[in-house]
């Protein structure tokens, strides 16, 4: 389904160049769930950008179904971004001042959906998160836990292929990490592959398997017995 | 989408409306004052059209000197006597009344009672001309305006003035200076002509007496002719020129050392000045639009900056540049057109609350309020054009980033 080759990223120019990512090759099958992991500046979270097609790579190959990623202009990275991906950010990321539902319907907005399927889309999205009874909170009212199952929402509402998740249990604690786990393996179940950076074992446990960064390198996978 | 950004739009004026309010102001004051003055503007010419109307289009006035005002420069222009006056009467037929006029501020007694008022020397035509009407008493008698006898008309100003207590003044003599004379009739009302002068603020006298008593002089300084509405006032002009040059012994290419002015004369340079004003204070307050365009540029440049994260998130889920890009014009359009409507609505009620206090025509120009509105929301989208173009080129990955 995903399939990087040769991936290099490079921030910078001349004595200054920080060559984040070298050589990456790394190939993602379809309803897999892949967990990323490695210390700080290994460049997991680079690569996520780049499997999220949120950032571009300096160099190498990357397709989706065939479709060179690498290719794509400005308009039809959007649209993969849309009609494919979900994200899920470790700071929520969540619209202030703006209610779950809102937050859950607002990626429908630029699919050009109708306002009042897009209210019954998100309502079912935030009660398969178990938040049916908080569509009107605004983030500020909600606890970190459940402010990331409305990000969660808001990832899965467009029925993505692919769900990119950044620390997504980042600021929570064990509980209502596992909680938020358990949400995503389910997903993942439901057929959503899944790419993940988390530099936890545990939380890369829920992950049937496990690639290890350091220093822009992969330095060895496992794979996860189900 | 559109609307969808447009009801997004809503959200972030009402969230931060006190800045929202601060940042259309400038649209609000730029076309209120423009609704405002080019409003009144129009009322007020059409007042002062209406009311020149009223005075008569067929009234021509003729001053012994080329320059404007009653009489010009006296010193050096050869005034008009009363023979000229008759002579124009008998010989041109195009005229319906004419009236020599002369008029001085005197002091008015009656009395305790003193008032300062204005003296008009004139004959009966005068009241023809001028449409006044009687309310009480009689015009003057032929033997009175040849002899010059003490006998005055006296308007509603002057009566309630000198006569307080609201008894008649037909019958009693009022002091003018120095003599007295005898009110032998009263003017209906008439109130405050356009430019805001009382017009019942007069005593008239026969002329003869006017000269003899107030004057010093047998000068004429204004003649008021009523042209009859049969005959083209052009023509009258001409007729009344061709007398007025002969009597004045004007050679064949001399210029006059008179002039023939009638109200569509007076009416055309009064439009003109007002039309001139209306479109300089217009374009005054067309400068604060400007200054509110700015900022509103201003404030959706700091929008961007404080949003950049949202910019991203949106961008992440699929938004395009462009959906970005209209986005933020929208919300400066809505800023704009929503001060746009403020300001209408209180150039409206600016527009009211002047022609009230003025006591001209209340005249809402349906187009101007539209060219407004349409004039807002373009300051929106052209202002809004640079903060809007600063959000739609962000990288999704650094609006993410930002902090």
């Amino acid at each position: 389904m995903i399939k990087l080759t040769q991936i290099n990223k490079i921030y910078g120019s001349g004595g200054a160049a920080t060559h984040v990512l070298k050589n990456i090759d790394l190939e993602i099958k379809q309803g897999e769930f892949v967990a990323i992991m490695g210390p700080s500046g290994s460049g997991k979270s680079t690569l996520l950008n780049i499997l999220g097609a949120l950032d571009e790579p300096s160099s190498g190959s990357y397709t989706f179904l065939d479709a060179n990623i690498n290719s794509f202009s400005k308009e039809q990275l959007a649209l993969f971004r849309r009609y494919i991906l979900g994200f899920i950010f470790q700071g929520f990321n969540l619209l202030k001042k703006t209610s779950a539902l809102e937050n859950v319907a607002m990626p429908l907005i630029y699919q050009g959906v109708g306002a009042n399927e897009r209210r019954e889309r998100a309502q079912s999205a935030l009660s398969s998160v178990g938040l049916e009874s908080h569509i009107n909170y605004n983030p500020n009212e909600l606890s970190g836990g459940q402010q990331q199952r409305v990000a969660i929402a808001r990832a899965i509402v467009t029925n993505p292929q692919v769900l990119i998740a950044d620390e997504p249990t980042g600021n929570l604690d064990t509980q209502r990490s596992h909680e938020i786990m358990e949400l995503i393996r389910s997903f993942n179940k439901n057929g959503i592959t899944v790419i993940m950076v988390t530099h936890e074992e545990d939380i890369a446990s829920f992950a049937t398997r496990t690639i290890y960064l350091r220093d822009g390198v992969i330095e060895r996978e496992r794979t996860h017995a189900l | 989408m559109l609307f969808s950004a447009f009801l997004q739009a809503i959200r972030e004026i009402r969230r931060n409306l006190m800045r929202s309010m601060l940042t259309a102001m400038g649209i609000v004051i730029g076309i209120a004052s423009v609704i405002a003055i080019v409003n009144i503007g129009k009322g007020a010419s059409e007042s002062i059209t209406k009311s020149v109307s009223n005075l008569g289009s067929n009234i021509l006035y003729l001053m012994p000197s080329q320059e404007h005002g009653p009489g010009g420069n006296s010193a050096f222009t050869k005034p008009f006597t009363m023979k000229d006056a008759e002579i124009l009467k008998a010989s041109v037929l195009s005229l319906e009344a004419i009236s020599p006029v002369a008029t001085a501020s005197v002091m008015a007694l009656y009395k305790d009672q003193n008032y300062q008022t204005s003296v008009r020397g004139v004959n009966n035509d005068y009241f023809a001309v001028q449409k006044w009407e009687l309310k009480e008493g009689r015009f003057f008698e032929p033997s009175e305006l040849r002899t010059g006898q003490n006998v005055c008309i006296v308007g509603q100003t002057v009566i309630g003035k000198l006569f307080p207590l609201g008894e008649s003044p037909v019958g009693t003599k009022i002091r003018l200076q120095k003599f007295s004379c005898e009110v032998i009739g009263t003017l209906n009302t008439k109130g405050a002509n356009t430019f805001g002068t009382d017009q019942d603020d007069l005593v008239v006298v026969p002329i003869k007496m006017f000269q003899r008593r107030i004057s010093g002089n047998e000068d004429v300084p204004l003649m008021m002719t009523l042209v009859k509405e049969i005959t083209p006032l052009e023509e009258a002009k001409v007729q009344i020129e061709q007398v007025l040059r002969e009597r004045r012994h004007l050679k064949e290419k001399e210029e006059n050392n008179f002039s023939i002015r009638s109200m569509t004369a007076l009416l055309d340079t009064i439009s003109n000045v007002t039309s001139m004003l209306t479109v300089m204070l217009s374009a005054v307050a067309a400068i604060s639009l400007v200054v509110g365009g700015i900022g509103i540029m201003n404030i959706m440049l700091v929008s961007v900056t404080e949003r950049t994260r949202e910019i991203g998130i949106r961008m992440a889920v699929g938004a395009m540049a462009k959906d970005i890009l209209i986005q933020f014009l929208i919300e400066a359009t809505v800023l704009s057109a929503l001060g746009g409507i403020i300001g209408l609505v209180l150039g409206i009620g600016i527009t009211v609350a002047v022609a009230y206090g003025l006591d001209i025509a209340v005249i809402i120009d349906p187009a101007i309020s539209v060219i407004a509105l349409v004039f807002a929301m373009l300051i929106g989208i052209f202002f809004g054009l640079l903060p809007a173009k600063k959000a739609s080129n962000m990288n999704p990955i650094d609006a993410l980033r930002y902090e």
